[in-house]
């Protein structure tokens, strides 16, 4: 290579990047750094924002105990929702794994196709299935006998969960998918063929090999659960805060941008750790799997 | 490979009827010939489809919505394609660290997105205006359209570039006659996938969208907010049935799988 041609070489990826990493620093990191920033100004009803800086907001959100119950909320309804979809989306991945060709990619279409279906439309398919006391889902289960009286899912946890369940199965699916994927059916035959009963397959071979890929796709399912806004906003109602609806009311109700940005902060800077922490974990203990 | 025992059948039954229940309910209530929420048993009726041409704020928001992801999804492929061929073929000091800005608004919450873009574009004197959707779009889509250029880069076949190179071919000459064709499949997907997220972003865009700017989602989440009735589940089949046929299409040129697979990789 000349020399001509090796300093172009050199250089020719940043003058590729350039524009994409300007765009990012203009419009992603000022914009993060300016909401850091706004945490900690002032804001008083009558006064408007005040750029001053003051620990105020932070105080308010470490020693009122509203914004800790709604901060547990959101994690709580998070971890309840990333085990409803591993419980359920796990098994699915796996007889979804073993189906022949054509079914297979049927059913994968109609499971992860509803990711790219607004959240809004699926959303209110289960604001309609829930009902009030008389809705689809409880007439269903009474008919069935799994209860006697109606239990409400408008406005409540459970209904939260069910719905945002909903909307992260097709990532949980998808995750397993992809670990199953990396699986040789062979060894399946082999612990068959040494005697295997169906029960010790499963736990002993499809177990510790789908393990990795559950536990990414909790991260994913659990990162988005604690952020998410649409699902809690419509099935929630007003009064069932989470992080993000919470900061949604302080940016554009209250008008407290600098309370709502310290909400928005401490998300970010929990859900960062948390997401950073589980995987270094993850892969850690799992080295071997993602080798 | 050994198959499905009956019990996995039942489960996956129920695990798909509850996939599609409420999508279908949402396309079913759609059709009623009623005046409140209800089942169509009584034949079904378009009256609802018909009612949204009386409403111009979801005629408008729609079309807000489709210039917006056609547009910010080409934007962002503008950058992305280039960002996307140097990390596919140069190893650089600070590749690993540029690629994992690029792909970091997956990351982040698109409520502290929607947060600091307001903040921004507020101060910056374009608070609400189609400028601003159309620049924190470009922003939220980056990754997707930056992910399928990447994988379409990283499998090129680079001895016809060369053999163009040899021939006399350079810069720009080969970009547009030799690499933009090759990854083209790429590109195109990428674009989208892209579109398909900004069609259907709501947490950010909520927080920028302004009365003249909003966009369906934000329309029909602001509408359901106060009641629900049968006009915003026919908006709802409109929307469903536009983003099944980007998917299908998606799925026909690209495979929906491959599409996928990388969008279930973010915690990596």
């Amino acid at each position: 290579m000349s020399m001509a041609a090796e300093e172009r070489s050199l250089r020719a990826p940043w003058a590729l990047t350039a524009p994409a990493l300007m765009l990012f620093v203009g419009v992603l990191l000022i914009p993060l750094a300016m909401t850091v920033m706004l945490s900690f100004h002032d804001w008083g009803q009558y006064k408007g924002i005040e750029a001053v800086f003051i620990l105020k907001n932070w105080h308010e959100i470490a020693t009122d105990p509203y914004f800790a119950e709604m901060f547990w909320r959101t994690f709580r309804i998070a971890i309840l929702t990333t085990l409803l979809t591993a419980l359920l989306g796990a098994p699915e991945a796996y007889i979804l794994n073993r189906m022949s060709g054509r079914w297979k990619s049927f059913f994968l279409l109609v499971i992860l196709g509803p990711l790219l279906i607004s959240v809004v439309a699926r959303t209110l398919g289960w604001a309609l299935l829930f009902g009030g006391n008389n809705g689809l889902v409880n007439k269903l289960l009474m008919s069935l006998g799994v209860m006697r009286s109606p239990i409400p899912f408008m406005f409540t946890e459970t209904g939260m969960i069910i719905a945002l369940a909903h909307v992260m199965m097709p990532f949980m699916v998808l995750s397993v998918w992809a670990a199953l994927q990396r699986l040789d059916p062979q060894i399946e035959n082999a612990a068959m063929s040494l005697g295997a009963g169906p029960a010790t397959i499963i736990r002993r071979i499809i177990m510790p090999q789908i393990i990795p890929g559950v536990l990414s796709g909790a991260i994913i399912v659990f990162s988005l659960s604690a952020s998410a806004f649409a699902t809690p906003a419509i099935i929630g109602g007003r009064r069932l805060k989470v992080a993000a609806t919470l900061a949604y009311d302080e940016f554009l109700n209250t008008l407290n941008w600098p309370l709502g940005a310290a909400v928005a902060t401490l998300l970010l800077v929990a859900l960062v750790l948390i997401v950073i922490g589980s995987n270094a974990l993850i892969e850690r203990r799992y080295a071997e799997v993602f080798r | 490979m050994s198959r499905n025992g009956p019990l996995a059948l039942i489960f996956h039954t129920v695990f798909v009827i509850i996939m599609v229940a409420p999508i279908l309910v949402v396309c079913l209530v759609a059709f009623t010939p009623e005046g409140f929420l209800s089942l169509p048993t009584n034949g079904f009726s378009l009256r609802w489809f018909r009612t949204i041409a009386n409403y111009p704020e979801f005629v408008h928001a729609f079309w807000v919505s489709l210039g917006l992801g056609a547009l910010s999804s080409l934007v962002a492929l503008v950058f992305a394609v280039p960002a996307a061929l140097a990390i596919a073929r140069y190893r650089f000091r600070g590749r690993d660290a540029l690629a994992a800005l690029f792909l970091s608004p997956l990351m982040i919450p698109h409520v502290v997105l929607g947060i600091a873009f307001l903040r921004f574009f507020t101060s910056a004197g374009l608070g609400g205006s189609f400028a601003a959707l159309i620049i924190a779009h470009v922003i939220i889509v980056f990754p997707f359209a930056l992910r399928l250029t990447l994988a379409a880069a990283t499998g090129m076949d680079r001895t016809v570039e060369m053999a163009a190179v040899s021939l006399g071919a350079g810069g720009w000459t080969l970009f547009r006659r030799v690499t933009l064709p090759l990854i083209l499949p790429g590109v195109i997907s990428g674009w989208a996938l892209a579109f398909i997220q900004s069609f259907d972003d709501l947490t950010m865009t909520v927080f920028l969208a302004a009365p003249g700017t909003e966009t369906l989602p934000v329309r029909m989440f602001l509408y359901i907010q106060d009641n629900i009735d049968p006009l915003v589940t026919s908006v709802s089949a409109c929307v469903i049935a536009i983003t099944m046929t980007a998917l299908i299409l998606l799925d026909r040129f690209y495979g929906l799988d491959r599409v996928l697979a990388g969008k279930g990789d973010t915690g990596r």
